[in-house]
């Protein structure tokens, strides 16, 4: 009977598996929405607002595939995942992809075989602490009690820091962003690490956040991007190259606001090109012609989407920095569009 | 004249396996284990095949390899160079720390409070009721939550003790309280404390052998030594003179305040203490219960020919009922321990760095070998219930009625 069971629940797991292989555009098209996993909320990047709505950075990645899809940036689902849940989540089929601040690392990509379709945004794993600590450095952490995110990367990149500095600590892991905000800020732990942009939007959620400070030290890199599982090229080129449309059209000028005007023609042949005015990128995705239009009409280009969720006119208040276009310095650059 | 002669043997018929009741029973039990193995083995295969699919295969090559992350309790030196397999070992001491201290507690509450339920005194025996009541039906995750949270915003926190003029104070000097934990006194074994170890384990051999002699010339001669200073004399004179004599060895490293934390003496987690608690209390609920019906299930004759031998009423219930009570609450406790260690695994609620938090939870995330990992977490949760209720049933025969 225990061997049952234990089989019974091995299966599970492996039907689970096997239900998620190959063709998740057409099962998307024949659904009628796209299944999308995100955080179980962070302020900014995903989070529900008032009404219920998702809303956020990640969120406006999803809705910019549902838009380039179907051409309705509201036929999307968003499954709510925890940082232990997200793999199985996307492994098992439960979702079409995952855009939920997840690290771009080698191993997630070979070895759990998922694909990263590009990087929304450049992060690094930074500390924040309160003001009245005095606390400047976070190699002056020696001996804190440090709140983390279990099953995330800056549990392991907070162990290899402190080993590196000959530091120690004291770890807390906790499950979600709330827990920890709660732990954080009843003061069971002196400082709370996770992406700086993480801290950002958490910071901004708190009564007093000028009370707060994030340290200087970004201790390691999290490029942050959508992904989907390994194996089904056509889909993740219809997620990677969503992503690239926004950011293009961010480079070529393209907003939600003159995307119409735009898409009836320009004597710009790239600008042509991705809305669909001349070639047929979209029918190559196996999507329609105005696929990237609809994109852009979702929630703007990539500049807007920041600057309406996390841009410095926000509570959350992020510069730029690294994710400016690279025609400003930054590390965005979308590959032509040809 | 006419001999009896046996009637031939019936030759065997096939239809007899569904039509004869001798055989009928074994051919369906025969039917359902081949179907049972063809549902497994399908199972199996499909499994199998789909990980195949999916480019990958079952494979514990990962327990050799750097965990890479760091565990705040560690009853045995680990550190995040060490091995997924020591990262887990260290989770699965966590669980048996916290499983027998539960298990401990929830004993002593589920007795003291079983016992209290039939006090002839109202108020008792209502309190009683109402914590049975309230622990048992409401679930034990909640509870863990419920002290963890009330913990961490109820205490001070560390900086709390710090200053002139601190918002908080060290019990006694020695025990701080705070959000993060309970900070208490470490023993520093020194030079010469073995001794006084094994001085202290001969007291209490010697104090069992005092008590099993007394018990001895009782039934004998009927002479009644007195049982109880002789018993604490054996245990902590000889113990606290040889202790004296070579000077002290045994010495306490009392917590304080460095940097951000208490510093020295022994951290109890709030995490344990919450999970240790909420598990204590909920278990012990229904231990009370197995404890109160094991007690009414002892024929009332039984005390009432008791008290007529003379007995006082603290003698009729350790001499005469609970013995005979032991006889049925051992079984169903056994299982509540069962339950108390299996829903340790909550721990994660709380941040309790258990096996399900290290193996179950960092490790199967880090490397994601689910299946591996779950795989072994079961094989472990098994061995240790099985593990359980093999010494509980040993001590349920040795305890049980003997027929002779």
């Amino acid at each position: 009977m225990k061997k049952t069971v234990f089989f019974g629940a091995l299966t599970a797991a492996g039907l689970a598996a096997g239900m998620a292989s190959a063709a998740t555009l057409d099962d998307v098209k024949a659904k009628g929405f796209l299944q999308c996993g995100v955080t179980t909320g962070l302020v900014g990047f995903a989070a529900p607002d008032a009404n219920g709505e998702w809303t956020g950075f990640d969120v406006g990645v999803c809705r910019a595939v549902a838009a380039a899809i179907f051409g309705d940036p509201t036929a999307v689902k968003f499954t709510p995942t925890t940082g232990k849940t997200r793999f199985t989540a996307l492994a098992s089929g439960e979702v079409d992809m995952l855009a939920r601040n997840t690290t771009w690392t080698f191993s997630r990509d070979v070895d759990l075989k998922f694909e990263f379709n590009g990087v929304n945004y450049y992060d690094g794993q930074g500390f924040m602490i309160p003001k009245n600590l005095g606390v400047t450095s976070a190699k002056e952490l020696d001996g804190a009690t440090v709140c983390i995110q279990t099953g995330t990367t800056t549990e392991l990149n907070l162990a290899d820091f402190f080993r590196k500095n000959n530091i120690s600590y004291e770890p807390v892991p906790i499950e979600t962003n709330a827990e920890g905000n709660q732990q954080y800020l009843a003061g069971a732990c002196d400082a709370y690490t996770t992406d700086a942009s993480g801290l950002a939007s958490t910071r901004a959620t708190f009564e007093n956040p000028q009370d707060h400070v994030i340290l200087p030290e970004i201790i390691s890199k999290e490029p942050l991007g959508p992904l989907v599982r390994h194996g089904d090229h056509e889909w993740g080129d219809v997620v990677r190259w969503t992503l690239n449309a926004l950011i293009a059209a961010e480079e070529l000028g393209v907003t939600s606001a003159n995307v119409d005007e735009l898409a009836k023609g320009t004597n710009n042949p790239e600008v042509n090109r991705l809305l669909g005015t001349e070639g047929n990128l979209g029918e190559m995705l196996g999507l329609s012609g105005d696929w990237a239009v609809n994109a852009i009409k979702a929630g703007g280009n990539y500049g807007e989407l920041f600057e309406t969720h996390i841009g410095e006119n926000t509570p959350i208040g992020l510069a730029r920095g690294l994710n400016a276009q690279w025609t400003d310095g930054g590390l965005l650059y979308s590959p032509p569009f040809r | 004249m006419s001999a009896i002669t046996d009637p031939p043997p019936k030759s065997f018929r096939l239809s007899m396996l569904v039509n004869d009741t001798r055989y009928r029973s074994y051919t369906f039990q025969f039917i359902a284990l081949v179907l049972l193995i063809m549902l497994v083995s399908y199972l199996g295969a499909n499994l199998v095949q789909n990980l195949a699919d999916q480019g990958q295969n079952i494979s514990y090559g990962f327990l050799g390899e750097p965990a890479g992350y760091d565990i705040n309790q560690r009853p045995i030196p680990y550190e995040n160079q060490d091995t997924h397999m020591r990262a887990a070992f260290v989770g699965v001491l966590n669980t048996l720390i916290v499983a027998f201290l539960g298990c401990l507690t929830a004993t002593i509450i589920g007795v003291f409070a079983g016992v209290a339920r039939l006090s002839q005194n109202w108020i008792v025996r209502k309190l009683m009721a109402i914590y049975v009541e309230a622990f048992r039906n409401v679930p034990v995750l909640i509870w863990i939550l419920i002290i963890y949270t009330v913990m961490t915003a109820a205490m001070p926190a560390p900086n709390a003790f710090r200053g002139d003029t601190p918002a908080a104070s060290m019990v006694l000097d020695a025990v701080a309280f705070t959000n993060r934990g309970v900070y208490v006194p470490a023993p520093i074994w020194g030079e010469g404390s073995m001794i006084v170890v094994l001085v202290f384990l001969a007291s209490i051999a010697g104090a069992i052998y005092y008590r099993r002699y007394a018990t001895k010339l009782l039934y004998d001669t009927g002479r009644l030594l007195p049982m109880g200073w002789p018993s604490l004399a054996i245990l902590f004179v000889p113990t606290l003179l040889i202790f004296f004599i070579l000077g002290q060895p045994i010495s306490l490293d009392y917590p304080v305040l460095k940097g951000f934390n208490f510093g020295g003496g022994l951290h109890i987690r709030g995490s344990l203490i919450a999970l240790w608690f909420a598990l204590a209390v909920y278990t012990g609920a229904f231990i009370a219960e197995n404890v109160r019906a094991g007690i009414q299930a002892v024929s009332h004759g039984q005390t009432e020919a008791a008290a007529s031998l003379g007995l006082r009423p603290s003698r009729i219930m350790n001499l005469v009922v609970l013995p005979q009570a032991l006889r049925v609450i051992i079984p169903p406790v056994i299982s509540q321990y069962l339950n108390l260690t299996k829903n340790s695994s909550l721990a994660i609620a709380v941040g309790y760095m258990d096996v399900t938090g290290t193996l179950g939870g960092i490790t199967l995330n880090q490397t994601g070998r689910a299946i591996e990992t779950i795989l072994l977490l079961m094989l472990f949760y098994l061995a240790i219930s099985l593990a359980i209720s093999g010494v509980m049933n040993a001590y349920n025969n040795a305890i049980k009625l003997k027929e002779r």
